[in-house]
């Protein structure tokens, strides 16, 4: 599914520059659920946006789903981010105008899906998320948990390839936090591929590989066994 | 252009971003709106200008004689310089080529009655030219004619508001009015749009005049008239000529400043309309610094909602809108806005103008204020394209910004 090899990333601070990512190779096959993990400054996070697409690399390969990822334009890249990939941030990301099924029905908007339909549609992954009966809040009417719960259903509504997460759960507190893991998980179940940026060891061991990050080169890689979150 | 669904999309974004709306919608509006009615006032006080240089003939020359205050030729000073028939013709053989009409003038000061009834009016006495040059229209009968000046005839015509003073509802042709002993019967009824003086007035021949002073051949003033093809300097040459010629005539010192003097409508005319031009000159410098204005709010409004909305911009990238997709959607907002204000400011300025109590401006010298509606329409297309400018460059830079970057942005 996913396929990079010898990744560099570097950004000029001034007259400096900053090496941040130092070749990366990894993979990522269909159905898995990986956590990259990694201290603040490890690269983690510029990987993450490189996978999704918000950035682009210096150097190296990038693959999605056997097709290259390079030198796209503005147009190209924003047609693909549409229909492969999902995105949930750390802060959420909601357009505050829009009530949550607005927000959820978005990216369905740029898939050129008509009115009726994308509401049926986001109406359904808002239900999948459990929220169906909130869906004409505001994102300021609805908790941390909720709104990242709907950013989760909005990411799903374009049925992307890969669900990219970026510290999902740095803005949760920790009951809430298993909520949001415990729906990334059934969401990974039913066949979704998820990637998890995470510096929490327990959100990592809640996925089924662990990726290692620091100074700019995957240190570590290795399945873990998942702990299964219940009872939420 | 016309997409149902972006349509959708703007219509919410200004219904939840009312502030925002009412901000850049206002910035359009009042700058059309403050320009229209400027650019009207302006209008308004050139049209005073105009109506106040207008209403005469403006190819006149007015002789008046004076006393002389040099001594010249063998004569004293402070002689009284008096025009008389004989100078008119010589004045119409001499300068023929470029004379249209010559109309000699003389202030009549009688009692006037009608019946039993005395009335006070300004009696002027005057060759039928005096029509053109006064712009006097017949409302009834005629003018005088060359008949009544060969005949001394005993006719008068009066203005509008001499009619209706002393006739009040009767008809005043036909009729006969005392001036001092005599009676003169009314052939015609005048108006004239320069106001009520020129219709406070009753005109008789000027030799009916002069035979009724004992057969005097003086006159007061001469009006003349010119051919307009001999132009401004022409005119002024002119004016000169027949004074240089009548004071020699008359044994004027020809550096005297008195004795003859030269009255140049045209003269004054132009200096008038090189006022009114300056007005003109003003009145469009406010205008275009209104716009310029009105465009720079207009441009600093784009930036700072696109600014606002960076991050926004950065959300719908992430989740796959494309860099044209961002620039419509904002430019769309964007023409709807100003375009929908701008025309709404131009409306309520027209308004605003037509409503303007006319006589109260009166009193600031303003007549008939109000704007072209061309020129109110292009204002504000220009400022609706200006608006377009103003948004399609910070929405281009917004679409191009790396959707990272625009998401960081809080």
């Amino acid at each position: 599914m996913i396929e990079i090899k010898n990744l560099h990333k570097s950004y000029s601070i001034g007259s400096s520059s900053l090496h941040v990512l130092k070749g990366i190779d990894f993979s990522v096959k269909e159905g898995e659920l990986v956590a990259i993990m990694g201290s603040s400054g490890s690269g983690k996070s510029t990987l993450l946006n490189i996978l999704g697409m918000l950035d682009t690399s210096d150097t190296g390969t990038y693959d999605l789903d056997e097709i290259r990822i390079a030198d796209m334009n503005e147009k190209k890249a924003a047609n693909y981010r549409n229909k492969f990939l999902g995105f949930v941030f750390q802060s959420f990301n909601l357009i505050n105008y829009k009530n949550a099924l607005e927000n959820v029905a978005l990216p369905l908007y740029y898939q050129g899906i008509s009115r009726k339909d994308r509401q049926i549609i986001a109406l359904d992954y808002l239900e999948k998320v459990g929220l169906k009966d909130w869906a004409d809040h505001l994102p300021s009417e609805l908790s941390g948990g909720q709104k990242q719960r709907v950013a989760i259903a909005r990411a799903l509504a374009s049925n992307p390839k890969v669900l990219l997460a970026d510290e999902p759960t740095g803005a949760l507190d920790s009951q809430t936090s298993l909520e949001v893991m415990a729906l990334i998980q059934k969401i990974n179940n039913e066949g979704k591929t998820i990637l998890v940026v995470t510096h929490e060891n327990d959100i990592a061991n809640m996925c089924k590989r662990v990726v290692h990050l620091k100074d700019g080169i995957i240190v570590e890689d290795k399945k873990v066994k998942q702990n299964i979150v219940k009872g939420v | 252009m016309f997409n149902i669904e972006r349509w959708k999309e703007i219509i919410q974004s200004i219904q939840k971003n009312k502030l925002r709306t009412a901000l850049s919608g206002m910035t359009v509006s009042l700058g059309i709106l403050i320009f229209i009615i400027l650019f009207g006032l302006g209008e308004g006080l050139k049209n005073s200008y105009s109506d106040l240089f207008l209403n005469e003939a403006n190819n006149v020359i007015f002789i008046y004689p004076g006393k002389t205050t040099k001594p010249y030729g063998g004569f004293r000073t402070n002689r009284r310089i008096e025009l008389k028939n004989e100078d008119i013709l010589a004045v119409k053989e001499e300068f023929s080529n470029s004379l249209e009409y010559i109309n000699p003038r003389l202030n009549a000061s009688e009692p006037i009655k009608y019946k039993l009834e005395s009335f006070q009016f300004t009696i002027d006495a005057v060759a039928p030219s005096n029509q053109l040059i006064e712009k006097h229209v017949l409302m009834k009968g005629r003018y005088i004619n060359e008949k009544d000046i060969e005949d001394f005839n005993k006719v008068v015509v009066i203005g509008r508001l001499v009619a209706r003073d002393i006739f009040k509802d009767e008809d005043p042709i036909g009729k006969f009015l005392n001036l001092g002993s005599r009676a003169f019967k009314v052939v015609g009824v005048f108006q004239d749009t320069s106001g009520d003086t020129e219709e406070n007035k009753l005109i008789i021949p000027y030799t009916t005049r002069q035979q009724i002073l004992k057969g005097s051949d003086v006159i007061g003033t001469l009006a003349l008239t010119f051919d307009q093809s001999i132009g401004g300097s022409g005119a002024i040459k002119l004016s000169d000529d027949i004074k240089s010629f009548l004071k020699k005539r008359k044994s004027v010192d020809p550096s005297d400043p008195s004795g003859i003097r030269v009255r140049n409508v045209a003269d004054e005319l132009n200096r008038s309309m090189q006022f009114a031009n300056v007005l003109q000159i003003i009145v469009t410098f406010v205008g275009i610094g209104t716009l310029i204005a009105g465009i720079i709010g207009i441009s600093n409004i784009m930036v700072f909602i696109v600014k606002e909305r960076t991050k926004e911009l950065g959300i719908r990238k992430a989740l796959g809108a494309q860099p044209d997709e961002i620039i419509k959607m904002i430019l769309t907002e964007s023409i709807f806005i100003t375009g929908l204000s701008g025309f709404l400011g131009m409306i309520i300025g027209i308004l605003i103008l037509n409503s303007l109590d006319t006589s109260a401006l009166q009193d600031y010298f303003i007549t008939r204020a109000g704007v072209d509606f061309s020129i109110a329409f292009g204002a504000t297309v220009v400022l609706i394209i200006f608006g377009i400018i103003a948004g399609y460059l910070p929405a281009k830079r917004a679409a191009q910004i790396k959707p990272i970057v625009a998401l960081r942005d809080e």
